[in-house]
């Protein structure tokens, strides 16, 4: 049965119909165009649809749209833009990170958040911060690089 | 929001009567006054039939003087087109800014194989080398008719052809030929896939003169993917479109003999697919597609459990029927009298199991059937292969099919992409609509084509001065083609499988490529019957460096174990044997670079727990040739690995872009790393049962090593051969070899878990 929600995304308002159970992945994907998290496991083990909930990654295929509520989601697309990158979007660039690129919303969003409250973190607490998230094509240094580069960056 | 395919928005009849030509706006008048004076055999205004032995079909000239290149390949990720584009600019004397690189779309480039073996630059780089050299020879002949200057007198800077002598005399590409088509024929090898080869007259440029080629340029689709802004193939959509489901047994080899489609009726729009062993959904959309292959009640026939004990696989393999045996590689000598006049035998067995590409999403496909034509948007590595297969399985002619390879999530060979594809087309022929189709993970997981599990075993035999006078290699395992490399025919589908094709299962595996010279030699290998012969979640094909990661931890594994016996340092037992110049050439930078102290292994100077050891191992992959030293460190009571640290010394000829090798080397090191230390596919007798990340583990970040030294060894007068999967080959053997190194004792069977090397170790 469905049901009218309100979703705050990337700071704009959106009204969807849905039922009540539908992950929050499949409403941003099908719903509203946001196609940037991916499906990859929808068993939160890797982190391809994660998002920002009022700051905090969260995995969009796990998450029911009624659980929502008003939290203010943010996609990788809302993180930053060309003119106006997220530091760990320009090092993503600097360092050329993905192969496949299918994971990164996983590693940034979680990074992103991970960096914004820990400040010059060592190579061990950032390996300890982006446990379980997944990448297949083996780009782990270069994420940890690229990591290091935004931590840099962001003072 | 919702940003439709770009494609799709087409009229597909305007795009295949202009033979799919992308340099000329549909509809659009030709700039003829600029090209007047063009030679009508070498510039037409209508595009030459799309075939190999046309030049038109791989690069054009924009009516702007951009140069559009049509490649039949596929980049996975690894920088192959910023290769390419730096080998076509190259030769045309063009700034690499002004071109542009189509892939894998089958409407408008020719079958140059899709993405395999490594082959992106050597074949498919080469051949664009030769097109856009001839390019060049045919630009600089019409310059030279229309400015009345001799060719050999004319150069060409940034695509415009000037006077040596007379910079004034000049003439830009686009005013040559921009907008029209080269009418030039190549002189083609008749073949198609990676063989495929049509050199024209020209030659291309002494490598000393070359300054696009060898340069690290970044890639150009990581900014619009960091940004968000790419369409991967799970974000394209077309009007009508509806999104499918399939439903695969419990246990394997299952067919559904009833289906209650009463039991979702609940969900609006859902509809059955069902044909024989065939069984899907489609809904409008994608969550009520996922609820309803959940909720779908089916009676499944009552199968016999098609699988061994797993416990029992190596066993298996052992003991089964070889379905075929073949000598591979080079043989030497009389190895079994070898062996009579031996002093010293040393022998062992390696194991492998099976692995699954396990990619980071499981695949997906689109296909839209409209009008007696298909289109498929597929992350496939071999779109031109895919096309094939659909027109198969839809029984439709091959040119009414158009696949567009679009980038997906993760490809490392023969992945679940190409099934996904022929699935999807079966979904969307019977519901008349378009079909999305995503597979689930259990799916991408447990029920992709499966790298073959494997056991190897070695002898050498010794004379009294301890010389190595034999070797005898035999792997011995599952085939690599069970299914082929590719989805062409319907056999080598699940969709075609469960649909009730006949079968035939290929053989084949391989051999070391190494190139040590003993004096007696047997490399050999045999492949036994899959344990399923239907549809089956074991049934296996190629995974990244096919086969070469476990036949290589055997060999080079062995050779260290000789070493070992012999007492003599491994770096040092390896230059005694190998005779190619390029070969010792790796090994030594490896060694240079990571500092190796000579001594025998294994170490003799640690106690307690933690312990640490080094390790080395390299191979050959066509002409490639890699060694690996790995730097590990192993605790003892947990039987936890960490490999430090890697030192990679590569050599594949020229290089093209030392940056896109540089990163293609470190996530081969990485992912093979996860292969040797974490990798095995489980499964009870009904079925796979490694079917998300908790029972398919991979690396985790924690896990990878601390640093990946890279020595690139650039040979440019050497043609360039393929650097996507070489270096995943010695690195199981070197992680193996330095475990060794640290405790003495010897690692036999992958994965290196915790709880194996715990078994090991105990």
């Amino acid at each position: 049965m469905n049901q009218k929600f309100s979703l705050n995304v990337n700071g704009e308002v959106h009204k969807v119909e849905a039922d009540p159970d539908t992950p929050l992945l499949y409403v941003l994907r099908d719903n509203l165009g946001f196609n940037n998290p991916h499906f990859g496991c929808g068993l939160g083990q890797c982190g391809a649809c994660t998002v920002h909930l009022d700051g905090k990654p969260a995995h969009s295929c796990r998450r029911p749209i009624s659980q929502v509520g008003d939290r203010k989601i943010v996609t990788l697309a809302g993180l930053g833009t060309p003119e106006n990158p997220h530091p760990l979007q320009a090092a993503y660039v600097a360092e050329q990170v993905p192969q496949c690129a299918y994971c990164i919303n996983g590693w940034i969003m979680t990074a992103a958040a991970f960096l914004r409250d820990n400040k010059k973190p060592t190579d061990d607490e950032i390996r300890t911060a982006l446990h379980r998230i997944k990448c297949r094509c083996g780009t782990h240094l270069a994420i940890l690089r690229a990591v290091k580069r935004a931590a840099a960056m962001m003072g | 929001m919702t940003r439709h395919e770009k494609f799709a928005t087409f009229s597909r009849r305007n795009l295949l009567k202009a033979g799919g030509a992308l340099v000329v706006s549909f509809g659009a008048p030709l700039a003829f006054d600029s090209v007047h004076a063009a030679d009508e055999a070498t510039a037409v205004g209508t595009k030459p039939p799309l075939t190999p032995d046309q030049l038109s079909s791989y690069l054009a000239v924009d009516a702007d003087g951009a140069v559009s290149a049509y490649f039949g390949k596929m980049d996975m990720g690894q920088g192959l087109s910023v290769a390419i584009r730096q080998m076509v600019a190259e030769e045309l004397d063009v700034s690499l800014q002004s071109v542009k690189i189509f892939i894998g779309d089958t409407a408008i480039s020719v079958n140059q194989g899709g993405a395999s073996g490594s082959t992106g630059v050597q074949e498919g780089g080469r051949q664009m080398r030769m097109a856009a050299a001839e390019a060049r020879r045919v630009l600089v002949a019409m310059a030279a008719d229309k400015l009345g200057v001799p060719a050999d007198q004319l150069s060409v800077i940034d695509g415009v052809v000037r006077g040596k002598d007379d910079a004034a005399k000049q003439i830009s590409y686009a005013k040559l030929i921009g907008g029209q088509y080269f009418n030039v024929h190549l002189d083609w090898n008749g073949k198609y896939g990676n063989p495929l080869y049509a050199p024209g007259k020209a030659q291309p440029k002494d490598p000393k003169d070359h300054t696009i080629v060898g340069q690290p340029v970044p890639r150009d689709d990581i900014g619009p993917k960091v940004f968000a802004r790419t369409n991967f193939v799970t974000d394209v959509k077309v009007p009508g479109m509806m999104h499918g489901r399939i439903i695969r047994p419990d246990t394997a080899g299952a067919v559904p003999v009833s289906v209650d489609e009463s039991s979702i009726k609940h969900i609006p729009s859902a509809k059955v697919v069902w044909d024989k062993g065939f069984l899907g959904v489609v809904a409008e959309r994608e969550w009520d597609a996922i609820k309803a292959a959940k909720g779908l009640k089916v009676t499944w026939s009552n199968a016999t459990p098609p699988f061994i004990d797993q416990t029992a696989l190596f066993d298996h393999i052992r003991s089964a029927s070889a379905r075929k045996h073949e000598l591979g590689g080079k043989q030497a000598g009389d190895v079994d009298a070898a062996f009579q006049s031996a002093t010293r035998l040393i022998q062992a067995e390696y194991q492998w199991p099976f692995q699954s590409h396990a990619c980071m999403g499981p695949a997906c496909a689109l296909v839209d059937i409209k009008d007696g034509h298909v289109t498929c948007w597929s992350g496939t590595q071999k779109a031109h292969f895919v096309q094939e297969g659909l027109a198969a399985i839809l029984q439709m002619p091959r040119d009414n099919v158009r696949v567009i390879w679009t980038t997906g999530p993760g490809s490392y060979g023969r992945n679940d992409a190409d099934d996904c594809a022929m699935d999807a087309a079966v979904l969307a022929r019977a519901a008349g609509r378009p079909v999305r189709l995503q597979y689930m993970r259990d799916q991408g997981t447990g029920w992709d084509p499966k790298a073959p599990a494997s056991i190897h075993k070695v002898r050498a035999a010794i004379d009294a001065s301890g010389n190595v006078v034999a070797w005898d290699f035999l792997s011995k395992g599952f085939s690599r083609v069970d299914v082929n490399t590719n989805g062409s025919n319907p056999k080598d589908t699940l969709a075609g499988q469960t649909l009730g094709v006949e079968l035939k299962s290929g053989d084949g595996f391989g051999v070391p490529e190494q190139s040590y010279g003993f004096a007696n030699k047997r490399t050999a290998w045999e492949t036994i019957a899959p344990l399923l012969d239907r549809a089956s979640p074991l049934r296996t094909a190629h995974m990244r460096d096919p086969v070469g990661p476990q036949i290589h931890f055997a060999s080079e594994s062995f050779m260290d174990e000789v070493a070992a016996a012999l007492n003599v340092d491994p770096v040092e037992f390896r230059l005694r044997y190998v005779k190619d110049p390029r070969d010792l050439a790796v090994i030594k930078a490896a060694a240079e670079k990571a500092g190796w102290q000579t001594r025998p292994s294994p170490r003799k100077d640690q106690s307690g727990d933690q312990v640490s050891g080094r390790g080395i191992a390299y191979a050959q992959r066509g002409p490639t040739r890699v060694a690996v030293i790995a730097e590990v460190e192993v605790d003892r009571s947990t039987g936890r690995i960490w490999p430090r640290k890697f030192t990679v010394a590569h050599d594949c000829g020229q290089i093209i872009n030392p940056d896109g090798l540089h990163h293609a080397i470190e996530n081969n090191v990485v992912q093979a790393t996860s292969r040797t230390l974490w990798e095995e596919v489980k499964f009870d007798h009904n079925n796979v049962t490694s079917v998300d990340w908790r029972t398919y583990p991979i690396l985790e970040a924690a896990q990878a090593p601390r640093q990946v030294d890279i020595v690139l060894i650039n040979r440019p007068e050497i043609a360039p051969s393929g650097a996507g999967e070489a270096s995943s080959r010695p690195v199981p053997a070197a992680i193996a070899n330095a475990v060794f190194d640290a405790t003495g004792v010897r690692i036999r069977r992958a994965p290196f878990s915790p709880e194996n090397v715990k078994s090991a170790l105990s």
